[in-house]
């Protein structure tokens, strides 16, 4: 396919992808002196031309006509429930959000902005520790990641302060020193900026949370509550509450994004050179296989180009790198039949379901204010904080309320409560109440991995480079589906602690197949996982191809499981994991960093 | 509630002008009832495509107690105006066959763009009217029009291989975009829709308001090109 395509001059490092993983990595490469070309499928994108006020905050093209999303025209997945049936085509973006353009996700994203639980980390191991190997379910394929929390701790602390996370910690080198989540593990230092002010409905929860025995925390958020100046010199202005995160470039400059944090500062580093509007085909290799010597290209003009390079970072979003490594020859497909195989194997998502609770009619929620990151949470049933013996499921739920600012479209497609008709003037007042007087709280839950959900290539759709389309095999498992009723019944006692006039509790059906014309959410993850093993990981705790050692691929694509938490916390620790890596071991001793 | 008879009465007369108007080609209401000064010409709408589509927002979000309806917020003068987007089009959409039927879980399957289905759609239901009721669907009984549109929403009607679910859809959730969005956009006049929500628009900075608990937020909206409510 490249035998026609032209062919540029070699670069120590080629990324694929601008959003968080891959500015980090440049950052990083371009700081351990190398030179540097980032590959972006989409528009370059800003503050100045995505973000500015107040054309940037209109609702309509935000969030209902995907102004900064990926263009499905071009390029999407097509999706099935189980392997008997035929995956058709996700024509129209609703169940999850993909990005596209420089920033990425992380240009459009909230801002939640975790540490992963300790226990999520080795949760085989813990599983089988705590309830034996017969816990796990028939079929789940319960993973590793093969790295300890202790390990990605610096990780962990150095995203923190170039994202200027606002947070209030619990323990800091082993001291309590804050009313912080009293299930998070010790920190080495605290958080760079104070939490966020609580929303109303934030402090509600807060309140009733204590009251119903749980221990509620200010969600971690990467939404400045003060001006801030990160390690690299960029500059954050405080947040102002406005409700426009999700979907939008932050016209404030508050909430983080790599086109805020790290690129003002990298697009002035001699070394580095962003091409944006440069879709990648392949990865390309040597005669054996074993190594990549640099990727082909269609650029912004339509022209086929090979860019050389010593070294390729894979980071796009989750299944654009499982694709990627599919369509290069990168590791070994995943067999379902077989279970053997790693490349599609342990295709996770999330497993979110949001509560509604009806307040006093004169109580007003203003449910329009907001930061994308903030809110409050309590983790007693997330992660293995609560004892799952009796329960008989593996994972859990944070659970909370992460009023991120409801603006009036979503207002009116979300309707009254359940058993309102959906237009005529039942609809408009049950609404209007509902939007006054109601608060939402999400039940955030982890996603286990089966055998029989994975990706692979589709054998009939193709992209508009002709290229086929990923193919997703996935489906809700009663395992997850338990959790998910076990934990939301958590929310009706914080519910009655509250004095709800009247609460609807979403919990997830037995039987209802996962359903891609509803939002869920954009938290995929797996297909490309980490580990020890490479008989079940595409890729070793390093984030480094076992096959093909110059090719590392960073992203939640690396997650064995779906967590509870948001993931761009863990990808940006795991970007500087992989970085630090790179950077001491491999750029000196190229080769396998594991064996 | 909604559908009491002085209630009614302001419902319908808002729709006959919105007809009438159609009928003359477009006359834009403001919130107060008032012609605007420059009727509204559809662009892509056809005299009798028009004529259902403000008889069907006016029944969709009716004038009530609630507040102002679809008509007056020119909520069919939004929907006229975004067929001449690239998201019309299908543009954005993931357009290349072979188109399969599938479960419905799995989503939108059809190779019509939002144009086509309002095209195929609007036919369908007036086709449909015309059967049952020997009427275009404009010159029916609010009840009966209600009727209709209860039937395309649970699916019981076809339009050729279009499934009346999906152009009720469609159908819905441009109207709701229309009068919520951001009058830039041709809908919401006034900003009626969100002052009856309670929403401000493109006040967006409530840094001294985050922390005063389960009060009225005071100030009115603001659109984006700067008009205020």
């Amino acid at each position: 396919m490249s035998a026609d395509a032209r062919r540029l001059d070699p670069v120590d490092v080629v990324i694929v992808g601008g959003g968080w993983a891959g500015s980090i990595m440049a950052k990083e490469m371009t700081e351990a002196g190398r030179s540097v070309v980032v590959l972006e499928r989409g528009p370059d994108r800003g503050t100045a031309s995505d973000g500015a006020y107040p054309a940037s905050i209109d609702e309509l093209e935000g969030n209902f006509r995907y102004r900064l999303f990926q263009d499905l025209s071009k390029h999407t997945v097509t999706i099935r429930n189980n392997s008997q049936q035929v995956a058709l085509p996700y024509r129209r973006m609703a169940a999850f959000l993909p990005g596209e353009g420089v920033g990425g996700a992380g240009l459009h994203w909230s801002g939640v902005h975790f540490r992963i639980p300790p226990d999520d980390l080795r949760l085989r191991t813990r599983v089988i520790e705590k309830y034996g190997a017969k816990f796990i379910p028939e079929g789940m394929n319960l993973q590793d990641y093969g790295v300890t929390y202790e390990e990605l701790e610096p990780f962990f602390d150095k995203a923190e302060k170039v994202f200027g996370t606002a947070g209030e910690p619990y323990k800091v080198n082993g001291q309590v020193v804050g009313k912080g989540n009293v299930f998070s593990p010790s920190r080495s230092d605290h958080f760079p900026l104070p939490a966020l002010k609580d929303v109303y409905t934030a402090y509600l929860f807060r309140k009733a949370a204590e009251e119903a025995g749980f221990h509620p925390y200010s969600l971690p958020a990467a939404n400045a509550s003060r001006q801030y100046v990160n390690p690299y010199g960029a500059q954050m202005g405080p947040c102002n509450f406005c409700g426009y995160c999700s979907g939008y470039a932050c016209y404030m400059y508050s909430k983080a994004s790599p086109n805020v944090n790290i690129l003002p500062v990298l697009r002035r580093h001699p070394l580095f050179e962003l091409r944006a509007s440069c879709n990648v085909l392949k990865v390309e290799l040597d005669s054996d296989g074993r190594r990549a010597t640099g990727v082909t290209y269609v650029d912004a003009e339509g022209n086929t180009v090979t860019q050389p390079a010593e070294l390729v970072i894979l980071s796009a979003f989750q299944f654009h790198n499982v694709r990627l490594m599919l369509l290069s020859g990168i590791g070994k497909p995943y067999d379902p039949a077989r279970n053997e195989g790693v490349v599609g194997r342990n295709f996770v998502y999330q497993n979110v379901t949001t509560s509604t609770v009806w307040l006093d009619p004169k109580t007003e929620t203003n449910q329009y204010i907001g930061a994308g990151g903030g809110g409050v949470a309590f983790d007693d049933f997330n992660s293995e904080n609560f004892d799952h013996g009796p329960l008989g499921f593996v994972g859990g739920s944070p659970v909370w309320v992460n009023q991120a600012g409801v603006k009036a479209i979503a207002a009116a497609h979300s309707g009254g409560p359940p058993g309102t008709p959906r237009w005529g003037s039942a609809w408009k007042a049950g609404m209007i109440d509902t939007y006054r007087h109601s608060l939402r709280i999400d039940a955030h839950g982890t996603n286990m991995a089966y055998r029989d959900v994975y990706l692979d290539l589709d054998p009939t759709w193709k992209d508009a480079h002709g290229q086929p389309l990923l193919r997703m095999t996935f489906d809700w498992k009663d395992n997850d589906i338990r959790m998910n009723r076990y934990v939301v019944d958590k929310i009706g006692d914080v519910a009655k602690a509250m004095g709800a006039r009247q609460v609807h509790l979403t919990r997830r059906e037995f039987g209802k197949p996962f359903d891609t014309r509803q939002y869920q959410t954009t938290h995929l993850g797996g297909g490309a996982v980490m580990g020890t093993d490479p008989g079940t990981s595409a890729l070793n705790r390093y984030l480094q191809s076992w096959d093909v050692h110059n090719v590392f691929v960073i992203g939640a694509n690396a997650f064995p499981q779906g967590t509870g938490y948001n993931p761009t916390g863990m990808v940006a620790a795991l970007a500087y994991w992989a970085a630090h890596h790179i950077r001491t071991t491999y750029l000196a001793h190229p080769g396998p960093l594991a064996g | 509630m909604g559908i009491g008879g002085l209630r009614f009465t302001s419902s319908r007369r808002q729709f006959i002008l919105g007809l009438a108007g159609a009928v003359a080609c477009g006359t834009a209401l403001t919130p107060s009832g008032r012609a605007a000064a420059a009727p509204y010409r559809p662009q892509f709408f056809n005299a009798a495509e028009w004529a259902f589509l403000v008889a069907a927002c006016d029944r969709l979000i009716p004038a009530d107690a609630s507040g102002p309806g679809a008509v007056a917020l020119d909520v069919p003068r939004f929907i006229d105006r975004q067929m001449d987007t690239p998201y019309a089009r299908g543009e954005q959409w993931y357009m290349s066959g072979p188109f399969v039927q599938g479960a419905a879980n799995l989503g939108y399957q059809l190779p019509y763009a939002p144009r086509d289905l309002y095209r195929h759609g609007i036919a369908g239901m007036n086709a449909h009217a015309a059967t049952r009721h020997g009427q275009p669907f404009a010159s029916l009984a609010p009840t009966v029009q209600d009727g209709l549109l209860q039937a395309a929403e649970k699916g019981s009607l076809a339009f050729g291989d279009i499934p009346s679910v999906v152009f009720f859809e469609q159908l819905l959730a441009n109207v709701m975009e229309g009068a919520f969005s951001d009058p830039i956009h041709g809908g919401n006049t006034g900003m009626g829709g969100w002052t009856m929500l309670g929403f401000p628009g493109a006040r967006a900075d409530f840094m001294d308001w985050v922390d005063q608990y389960g009060a009225h937020y005071p100030l009115g909206s603001v659109s984006i090109s700067g008009e205020r409510a």
